[in-house]
């Protein structure tokens, strides 16, 4: 029960136009001196709607952003170390939080661990210009830890497969 | 400091460079975009529209546009790892990104050695694109939905 509620509050108030606000723009906006308006005589409403359902969409977070996704190997950040850690449950927050702050770390979070296999429960990637660099970083976030961190290894990406951020299917 | 090899492959002038650090906050939401944000860059919206569609072209952008948060979308999001073996690697990635809830997917050096993000319309879809492509490929998916997200700031200055 409480599970549904949340899903239904998570939801956000999206209706169809939004949603084909969404369908519109999730591969990105048009290149054209108008972008929204162009985009609200594609979906049939008026430019103003539509940039007031896409600034209540920023407002609510359900548009974390609008801008541009660099691709970070074009532009000289050729590490990019995955660092995973793992420490205690019940110091995981307080160090997700110390090391989100660091300003060579791009996004933190906390996840499950699947021992044996798998024993890290913090991800931090972490960029740099080379794998040097990013190992030097790395070590700085191990020194800050200290034995808190009961193991940890660095993840780097080798090769970009597929970078489309999030699609809706168009059913 | 040598610009060159500040900005490695892709020899961004400084305009570009501007248009790239710029372009990563906000993209206003009024008539004229483009003209607002080449206002602020000291350059006029033609040259700043041809600009983002050659640096869409040659890849130092990879999107751009708005980013939709899955989660208050109603929709599931997760990252996941599987363990391919090098000679079953191309076949597997190809199978993995033809599912278009697999927003991204990178090869990483790991015996867990293919990392890919999925985002779904709803939470309870996730598992049976995880069971599909476990199907598919024939590994096991190691499911890693995030429990909690440290804030940081987002940014790539160049």
């Amino acid at each position: 029960m409480s599970a549904v509620i949340e899903k239904e509050s998570s939801a956000a108030g999206i209706d169809a136009v939004d949603r084909r606000i969404i369908l519109a723009t999730q591969g990105g906006l048009p290149l054209v001196t108008a972008p929204y308006a162009q985009l609200a005589e594609q979906i049939g409403i008026s430019s103003e709607e539509l940039m007031s359902r896409m600034q209540r969409m920023l407002q609510d977070g359900v548009i974390r952003r609008i801008g541009a996704v660099p691709n970070h190997y074009k532009l000289g950040f050729r590490g990019n170390g995955m660092s995973v850690w793992d420490v205690s449950d019940d110091s995981v927050c307080e160090f997700g939080e110390r090391i989100g702050a660091l300003d060579f770390v791009s996004h933190c979070y906390h996840r499950p661990r699947h021992p044996p296999r798998w024993p890290y429960n913090l991800f931090a990637m972490v960029h740099g210009r080379d794998r040097d660099e990013v190992m030097h970083k790395v070590a700085h976030i191990a020194e800050m830890l200290g034995t808190a961190a009961r193991a940890h290894d660095v993840l780097f990406s080798t090769r970009i497969l597929k970078k489309t951020g999030m699609r809706l299917p168009s059913e | 400091m040598n610009p060159r090899r500040e900005t490695g492959e892709a020899n961004l002038d400084a305009l570009d460079r501007h248009i790239v650090n710029r372009l990563q906050d906000g993209f206003p939401i009024c008539e004229r975009p483009f003209d607002a944000v080449a206002n602020e860059l000291g350059t006029d919206e033609a040259d700043l529209i041809a600009r983002v569609d050659a640096l869409l072209q040659r890849g130092v952008l990879s999107r751009f546009g708005p980013m939709y948060h899955a989660e208050r979308l109603g929709g599931g999001l997760t990252l996941a790892a599987m363990q391919v073996p090098a000679e079953d690697f191309d076949r597997v990635a190809e199978q993995v990104n033809g599912f278009p809830e697999v927003a991204h997917n990178y090869a990483r050096d790991h015996q867990l050695n293919m990392w890919f993000v999925l985002a779904t319309e709803t939470p309870q879809r996730l598992a049976a694109v995880v069971r599909a492509i476990e199907q598919a490929t024939g590994y096991p998916v190691f499911d890693m939905p995030k429990r909690e997200e440290f804030f940081v700031g987002l940014k790539f200055e160049v």
